[in-house]
Parts: C-alpha cells; sequence; structure tokens
C-alpha cells in the first residue's frame, strides 16, 4: 500500500484535467472541419468562442503543474507524469489554435467554395482526427506501440498535403477568380499538417513518459 | 574516470546477522556517490567498511574485497590509522573537540608528528578556507569550537579531516542536523571538494542526493538493488523497488 495517497489523487486529477481540456480540443477540430464543410458560420463562431476556456484551462492546469513540482518535488515516473502534462497541454494549446484558424478559414470562405480542391481534405481531416484519438487513448492507457503507430500516420498526412498544396495551386492558376477563396484553403490544409504534427509531438511524450527514453518519431 | 575504490562481494555480518550481502560497487575518482536506502538498509555499514570503522564494534565478520587504489583494505599488512587518514569521516553530528578552532584543525598533523608552527599555521588557514569556514572564523581562530553555530561546525569537522590530507571523504548524513541555509554551505562546498576529493555521502534527504552526486546507490535490505548515474537513476529508475523508494512509495 502506498505511502502517498494525496500526491497519488493530485497526479489522478491531474490527469482526468488534462483529458477534459483534450476532449474540448477534439471536439474544436471536429467542428472547425464541420464548419468548413457545412459553410456554417455559427459553427466557426463557436470554435473560436471556446478556444478561451481551452486557453485559460490550460494555464489552470500548468499552474497546478508547476505547484506539484514545488510542493512535492517528483521523482522518476511521477516527474515524468508531470513533464509530459505541461508538454501535451503546451500542443494541445496550440491544437486548439490550429481549429481556430480552420474555423476563421471556413468563415473566410462561406458560400464560395468551389467544389473539386476540396476533394481530398475530408480524408486528410479524418486522419488526422484519428491520429489526435489514438495520442491520446495512447496517453491514457500508457501505450506506447498505439503512439508510435499513430506517428506512423503523419507521413500519409504529408503525402495528402504535398498533393493537395500543388492541386490547391493549380487550381489557382487556373481559376484566377477563385484565388480569393482557394487561399484559405491552403491554410486549412497546412493547419491540418501541422495537428497532425502537434499529435507526433504528444506520442513521442508518451513514449517518453512510459520509457523514460526522447525517440524522435518523425 | 578511474575507481577509487572497488567493491567486490561484499559480505558483512553483526554476529550471525547478515547486514550486507554480495554488494558489488565502483567509487569513482573525484566524484561523489550517494547512497540512499531507507534506515537499517546497511548503507552506513557500507560507508564504515570504507575505512574499517566496523572493525571497533565486537562480533563484525567482513568477506569480499574493497579495493582502495589496488589495495585491499583489510590486508594484513594495512595500517587501520594510516587507512583513515586516507580515507576520513565526516558523522551526522559535529563533533568538534572542547578545544579551539586553530586547535581542532591542527589536532591530527600534530598527531601524526607536526611540530612546526608555521607549517601548522599554513594548514590551518588552507583547511579552513579549504572547507569554505576561513572568512567566518578567522578572527576567532583561538577561541572555542564550541561556539560556533551547528553549520559551522560541521564545516570545521570536514576541516580538520582536509588537514591530514585524505584521498576520500566519507560522510554519513552531514547535513541532516542542519538548517537549509548551512545544508546549502555544505552542498556548494562537497562541489568544491570533489575537485580534489572523492566522496562517499549516505544521505536520507533524495533531493540533496539527486542535487550533489554523480552516482548513486541505492540499497534495501543490504543489498544493492541499483546503482547508477544519478541523473538516469532519478528520472529512469530500472528496477521498480528504486521507483517505489525514490517516489516515496514505501520508507
Amino acid at each position: 500500500m502506498s505511502n502517498r495517497r494525496t500526491f497519488d489523487v493530485e497526479l489522478d486529477e491531474l490527469k482526468q484535467d488534462i483529458l477534459r481540456m483534450a476532449s474540448l480540443v477534439e471536439q474544436s477540430i471536429y467542428k472547425a472541419m464541420e464548419s468548413l464543410f457545412t459553410q456554417d458560420p455559427l459553427i466557426a463562431k463557436e470554435v473560436i468562442t471556446r478556444d478561451d476556456i481551452i486557453d485559460r484551462l490550460r494555464y489552470e492546469i500548468e499552474n497546478n503543474c508547476i505547484r506539484l513540482i514545488a510542493t512535492q518535488q517528483p521523482m522518476a515516473r511521477d516527474l515524468r507524469v508531470i513533464v509530459t502534462g505541461i508538454k501535451i497541454l503546451l500542443n494541445l494549446e496550440r491544437m486548439g489554435d490550429h481549429a481556430v484558424d480552420i474555423a476563421r478559414a471556413a468563415m473566410c470562405v462561406c458560400g464560395r467554395m468551389p467544389s473539386r480542391p476540396m476533394d481530398r481534405i475530408p480524408e486528410m481531416a479524418r486522419i488526422v482526427q484519428q491520429m489526435v484519438k489514438d495520442g491520446l487513448d495512447a496517453y491514457v492507457h500508457g501505450d506506447v506501440e498505439k503512439a508510435r503507430a499513430m506517428c506512423a500516420m503523419d507521413d500519409e498526412v504529408d503525402d495528402i498535403y504535398n498533393l493537395l498544396f500543388h492541386d490547391l495551386i493549380s487550381y489557382m492558376e487556373d481559376n484566377p477568380d477563385t484565388i480569393p477563396c482557394v487561399v484559405y484553403l491552403l491554410v486549412v490544409v497546412r493547419r491540418l499538417e501541422r495537428l497532425a504534427d502537434r499529435a507526433t509531438n504528444i506520442g513521442e511524450d508518451v513514449v517518453y513518459l512510459v520509457t523514460g527514453e526522447w525517440e524522435e518519431l518523425n | 574516470m578511474a575507481n577509487k575504490i572497488t567493491v567486490r562481494n561484499l559480505n558483512l555480518f553483526y554476529g550471525d546477522t547478515q547486514a550486507l550481502r554480495e554488494v558489488d560497487l565502483d567509487i569513482e575518482q573525484q566524484q561523489i556517490s550517494a547512497l540512499i536506502g531507507p534506515s537499517g538498509c546497511g548503507k552506513s555499514t557500507f560507508l564504515r567498511v570504507l575505512n574499517r570503522m566496523n572493525d571497533l564494534i565486537e562480533g563484525v565478520r567482513v568477506d569480499g574485497q574493497v579495493l582502495l587504489d589496488d589495495e585491499d583494505v583489510h590486508g594484513p599488512e594495512v595500517d587501520v590509522v594510516h587507512l583513515r587518514k586516507r580515507v576520513g569521516m565526516v558523522f551526522q553530528r559535529p563533533n568538534p573537540f572542547p578545544m579551539s578552532v586553530y586547535d581542532n584543525v591542527a589536532y591530527g598533523p600534530r598527531i601524526h608528528g607536526l611540530k612546526n608552527k608555521r607549517r601548522l599555521d599554513e594548514i590551518v588557514e588552507n583547511s579552513l578556507r579549504d572547507a569554505a569556514l576561513w572568512e567566518e572564523v578567522h578572527d576567532r581562530l583561538f577561541r572555542s569550537a564550541l561556539g560556533l553555530s551547528g553549520g559551522q561546525q560541521q564545516r570545521l569537522c570536514i576541516a580538520r579531516l582536509l588537514a591530514v590530507e585524505p584521498e576520500v571523504l566519507l560522510m554519513d548524513e552531514p547535513s541532516s542536523a542542519l538548517d537549509p541555509i548551512s545544508t546549502l554551505k555544505i552542498e556548494e562546498l562537497l562541489q568544491e571538494l570533489k575537485k580534489n576529493y572523492t566522496i562517499v555521502i549516505v544521505t536520507h534527504n533524495m533531493q540533496q542526493a539527486a542535487r550533489v552526486s554523480d552516482v548513486t546507490a541505492f540499497f534495501l535490505n543490504g543489498e544493492i538493488v541499483e546503482s547508477g548515474k544519478t541523473d538516469t537513476l532519478f528520472t529512469r529508475p530500472k528496477d521498480k523497488r528504486t521507483e517505489d523508494y525514490i517516489t516515496g512509495r514505501f520508507g
């Protein structure tokens, strides 16, 4: 039986807090894409408003991490739980920002969306959302294999990104009147690509949390 | 880094009770090695083996090898007084002699036959400087050491040790009886001393071990469960028992 119930409870609460924030971020990404696909500015606005809550949560939870370091002077896995917690918080907060950028882009293209260059964006979004979900699952269960498999999906995202990027450029060359709209799609795919990178960072954090070793996973 | 002390297959018995079991440890030159573990795990016993302080306890039996440089400290030709000059010890509670600051530091060299006043003055000043105490006591060298604060007394004990030019400093919880400022001074001092000496420190304070040492060995029930670089041991210990101990799950 552990001598340190209070600290164990606090570490457990920290994990729950991080997951609560992660769930908001996942919803933001989902809604941001939804606002683009449905061309609904109200959903986009919801994502932008929600971001304040995410930012506030990040600082609240991060302060709690700092308090735990100062008061508990954690060692070994405890230390890794808190340090990776801080890093995951940062990544989540930035993911929230990317979702906001996508939502803003969606508002800018509202009603003017050309259909063809959209083709592969849903596919890219689906993979990115799966990566985010798998990264968080790997964190919850301390699952190194899942973290590694998730990070490997980043290559696929990069490939689609490169294809889409060129597609969108040539589409603009062929249809100059669509440029004011399609440049925002470039923002969307770029942000999706960055979201996958952030998910990869979380995967690396999970590996460190479990093994104590840093592994470059993409 | 070369080994200053090499311990192999060390077993120690107090009568029928075995206090150390098959202990292997390399203590590197000019490094600080910390010994951690719960009370009664054998770490202080181990420390006392290194300069044969256990010889003073009746019924102690030791087997295995303890090499200082390449010489076995239990060898028949070893002069124990000379050994303890080379491998000195600082204890948990500062124990200055009831005499002046000067005489405390000059005590060792005098015992070893040094009479030259100027040479003694030099040794006293250098030892006090090396123990980071000179500035605080240079104007009260001939007053009683018992009037110093606890932290100053502990540094005086370190100066007294340095005066006989040891090679290894053994420290048994040297700051556990001191306030945080004095503790910090001792810890800073250790970083200076390790440039010239090999240091082995027993501590119950995990943060202290993590802060000051290069290498840490975790003792449990008379055995070394895990030893290695301090940075690694405190961030990613290999053995679950080490993890449980340093994170406060037992002990």
